[in-house]
């Protein structure tokens, strides 16, 4: 069976902050910005993290797959909320995945998604089961530096394994280089970064010819036969730059999304590569790499299996599904980068006993509730008691997902009172199709688009509430309405 | 069958402290306000009360918790006192306390009190709290106008009421309360407003905006109840004697069993129901004289008048704009001012509503005397949210009647 990779998923978010607006409220201290100030950056709302972004890119990823079959759930990132408490951990008791799997954090570079990809290729050869790899970038970055017009917030994820592929892996290479072109330390928030053209010239000109001339011999691919360069840096100059060194086709550049998204981070590779495949015809060679201390390659080859694919979201879909956004003073304040006067609603108390939280892991993290097997009544949470009135049978329920299932809207509000960052706090009621409701907080809500009772909604995995004191966030499930949400294909 | 509460207890005297932003006051100060005033009113001595109740909700920032506030507050001789907690419907619960332990043959006179400190937490609304462990890993973060706010959604969508009539029924709510509260002197709010004024108020949570909600005060009201043969013994005439005493608990079904459309209280129809029985009235729109209802929102107001069953379904908006609910009006709704502006000191909220009862009853409502002669009154005291609840309904009425 063909080694390579089963399933991709995307996840960028809803909100494009225009790049202009960043340049013109700093044209009086930096007005250099103005060279960077074209198209827009993907901009996690308040509540998405590097994790939730991990999990919505690999519920993308295992649309219609069966997830019972997974060796592993690994996340690759350099912004994750937990320092000590694992975070591939979070995004594979939030995808409701079995206990007998690895997790693993891959960290400290921006390799960290492309040696993910690799190390997850190596350990799948020799394994039963696919591994799940998600990559996710929420990157801190400083206000009026050149990074906060190139970023941008987003995920990928990748299934491995042995199997039906649809991109057949043909070889991969890595040069290990300790070449600082940037870092962020252990006292630092934000990266640290030396002069642009050294790292041109000296970085990228250097290192990455040297890995992808290595994989291409080791593949056995020539460099003209390569359809898809999928080179992670915000400047699109220097990928063709490098093409035209090394001798790939001047067409084989894929567009690195810097006018639509933004770099993600130690994720963008892998979006690069999810991008790509989502476009490739079979036969098509696709080489990826990643920079950073060296530089990863790694090339892939498209296979006929892509037709047969359900249809997910995708990167496609993703940046399809967004909502512009000028107003720069909200990504400052959700950033933390300018201090707000919140009010004293704020200033309530939000610590997790861990023992509650562990107890009740299930419905708060997976979302699983209860279906009654003496009346069938589906009902969230599960309960000891079925809530069917005509039933209330006693110790009858089994678990129950919802986190996948539609849900209509049953009642809303959008309240100015209640503290949320970003005002107003939208919930309401939503009525699962196939029973089961709640209360709920909604995520990406579009102000200037009509709620109605009766509009599909689907939930999201989301940040519930940050405990600042203590440094905790809990997750929960969030309902956004279905038509934001735009499938890749037809 | 259970032969009910009917005119089983009296109520021997009542007091109400004034309602508002009481800076100067502590909730001991409330207490002994309204207390004073019912034992007067009662013309009892302290020693001769054998129990006493206390109501209040948000208990952590006033008083702390136990019925040592109260006992301490009125020097009561060690008598039984309970603390009672039941959300917003926690005056109701000390009152309903008193109103058993005299009917049950425990005690001849017990005092229930409700008081509630809430201009101390520092918060416009009410304060913003953790509502437990469990409950905060997975509830929406909610506040009681945005909980509320929902009525009007599904209320619209299930009645096909456009949205700018259901907010006019709603302003006409608040401009009436707002007219009635300008005549009552112990009122939180006694000006008057314009429908302007309402329609165009910052919004609070859509569409509530801040006419649409009630404010949230200090204050104490309280009751002193007893047998009518005691009443009678002490020298009381024309008694009013407790009709019904319910009290409904959501258990979960609106908020997870699909059979709800979150556009009415399941609870105040099914205490309402009870209530009616109990209190052998058969007709309530035309038996009813007069209403106090939990006005917390005005929607709140407008679908409860269909749960009590006195408009009907989807026909609450017609009665509320023909002025059905006003004061001089067929059957007047808050002709205190209601939650709107007497105010909503949480546990005071229950017993202030009995206190109106008991006035107008009694002929000493002053400026806002009904001249119909009122003989029934019901008071509806509601605590939570719309899918997840307690409803507690009373009903008072002269004896005889």
């Amino acid at each position: 069976m063909d080694l390579g990779i089963l399933a991709t998923g995307g996840y960028i978010p809803r909100s494009r902050l225009q790049r202009a607006e960043i340049a013109r409220a700093h044209a009086w201290f930096n007005p250099g910005l103005k060279g960077l100030a074209k198209g827009e950056r993907a901009v996690a709302n308040w509540d998405e993290d590097s994790v939730t972004m991990a999990v919505e890119a690999a519920r993308d990823c295992l649309t219609d797959m069966d997830r019972d079959a997974f060796a592993g759930v690994w996340m690759a990132s350099t912004s994750f909320p937990f320092q000590d408490r694992q975070n591939a951990g979070i995004v594979a008791d939030a995808l409701h995945l079995k206990r007998g799997l690895m997790t693993l954090d891959l960290a400290s570079s921006q390799r960290a998604g492309t040696s993910g990809l690799s190390v997850a290729l190596q350990t799948a050869a020799g394994s039963d089961g696919a591994i799940l790899l998600t990559a996710s970038e929420k990157r801190p970055t400083k206000a009026a530096g050149p990074l906060e017009m190139t970023t941008g917030d987003g995920a990928a994820a990748v299934l491995v394994g042995r199997g039906n592929v649809i991109a057949r892996f043909l070889g991969g290479h890595t040069e290990a280089v300790d070449f600082v072109d940037h870092f962020r330390g252990e006292e630092g928030s934000y990266d640290y970064n030396w002069e642009e053209r050294w790292v041109r010239d000296e970085g990228y000109m250097k290192i990455v010819p040297d890995a992808v001339n290595a994989v291409l011999a080791k593949a056995g691919v020539g460099a003209k036969d390569v359809d898809h360069f999928c080179f992670p840096a915000a400047a699109r100059r220097v990928a063709g730059m490098l093409a035209r060194k090394i001798g790939l086709p001047e067409t084989s550049v894929a567009d690195n999304l810097q006018a639509v998204c933004g770099e993600t981070g130690a994720a963008h590779p892998v979006v690069m590569l999810a991008h790509a495949i989502e476009r490739a015809q079979p036969g098509e060679k696709i080489l990826i790499t990643g920079f950073g201390q060296g530089c990863d390659a790694l090339v892939f080859e498209a296979t006929g299996a892509l037709a047969d694919r359900p249809a997910g979201t995708g990167v496609t879909g993703h940046l399809e599904r967004r909502r512009e956004d000028s107003n720069y003073n909200r990504f400052l304040a959700l950033n933390n980068l300018m201090t707000m006067e919140q009010g004293i609603r704020a200033e309530v108390d939000k610590q997790t006993g861990l023992s509650t939280h562990y107890r009740n892991k299930d419905m708060a993290q997976a979302m699983i509730g209860g279906e009654c097997t003496s009346c069938g009544t589906l009902q969230f949470p599960k309960s000891n008691i079925c809530v069917n009135p005509n039933c209330g049978a006693v110790g009858t329920q089994e678990d129950h997902p919802f986190a996948d299932k539609v849900a209509r809207l049953n009642s809303f509000t959008a309240d100015r009172l209640t503290f949320t960052p970003d005002p107003p706090a939208y919930y309401g009621m939503v009525q699962f199709e196939e029973g089961g409701r709640l209360m709920c907080d909604f995520a990406d809500i579009d102000p200037d688009a009509e709620l109605a009772v009766g509009m599909p909604m689907r939930m999201m995995f989301r940040v519930k509430d940050y405990d600042r004191k203590r440094g905790f966030r809990r997750y929960f499930w969030k309902a956004t309405p279905v038509g934001s949400q735009k499938a890749k294909k037809g | 069958m259970a032969s009910g509460i009917k005119d089983k207890v009296a109520i021997l005297g009542m007091g109400c402290s004034n309602f508002g932003e009481r800076w100067n006051n502590n909730a001991e100060d409330l207490m002994v306000e309204a207390f004073t005033e019912a034992l007067g009113d009662a013309g009892i001595d302290k020693s001769q009360i054998d129990a006493a109740w206390l109501g209040t909700a948000i208990e952590e920032q006033h008083v702390g918790k136990s019925a040592v506030p109260l006992s301490m507050a009125l020097r009561l001789p060690n008598i039984p006192v309970s603390r009672v907690e039941n959300y917003c419907a926690s005056g109701t619960e000390a009152f309903r306390g008193a109103v058993y332990a005299v009917a049950s043959g425990a005690c001849d006179i017990a005092l229930a009190l409700g008081v509630e400190k809430l201009k101390d937490t520092g918060y416009g609304g009410l304060p913003q709290r953790n509502r437990g462990s469990v409950n905060d890993l997975f509830w929406a973060n909610a506040s009681a106008p945005g909980s509320f706010a929902q009525l009007a959604t599904a209320y619209r969508a299930k009645h096909g009421i456009d949205a700018g009539d259901l907010k006019r029924a709603m302003a006409h709510i608040s401009i009436k309360s707002h007219e009635n509260g300008s005549r009552n002197p112990k009122a939180h709010l006694r000006n008057r407003i314009t429908e302007d004024q309402v329609m165009n108020a910052p919004m609070v949570a859509e569409p509530l905006g801040l006419y649409d909600c009630c404010g949230v005060s200090d204050g104490s009201a309280c009751a002193i109840v007893t047998t009518p043969e005691i009443a009678r013994s002490l020298g009381k005439t024309d008694l009013i004697t407790v009709k019904a005493l319910q009290l409904s608990a959501s258990n979960g079904l609106e908020a997870q069993h699909n059979s709800w459309d979150g556009s009415y209280f399941v609870t105040t129809r099914a205490a309402a129901k009870r209530a009616y029985h109990e209190a052998g009235i058969t007709n309530p729109r035309d038996q009813v004289s007069m209403f106090e209802v939990h006005d917390c929102f005005s929607v709140t107001e407008l679908v409860t008048m269909e749960d009590l069953f006195i408009s009907p379904e989807g026909g609450a908006v017609k009665d509320v704009m023909d002025g059905f609910y006003d004061a001089d009006g067929r059957v007047p709704c808050q002709i205190d001012g209601g939650l709107k502006c007497f105010g909503h000191p949480i546990g005071a909220s229950g017993l202030r509503m009995i206190y109106e009862m008991y006035l107008q009853m009694n002929g000493r409502a002053g400026e806002r005397q009904r001249q119909d002669d009122p003989s029934i009154g019901m008071t509806h005291n509601l605590g939570g949210f719309p899918h997840q609840n307690v409803c507690a309904l009373t009903i008072v009425g002269r004896e005889g009647v």
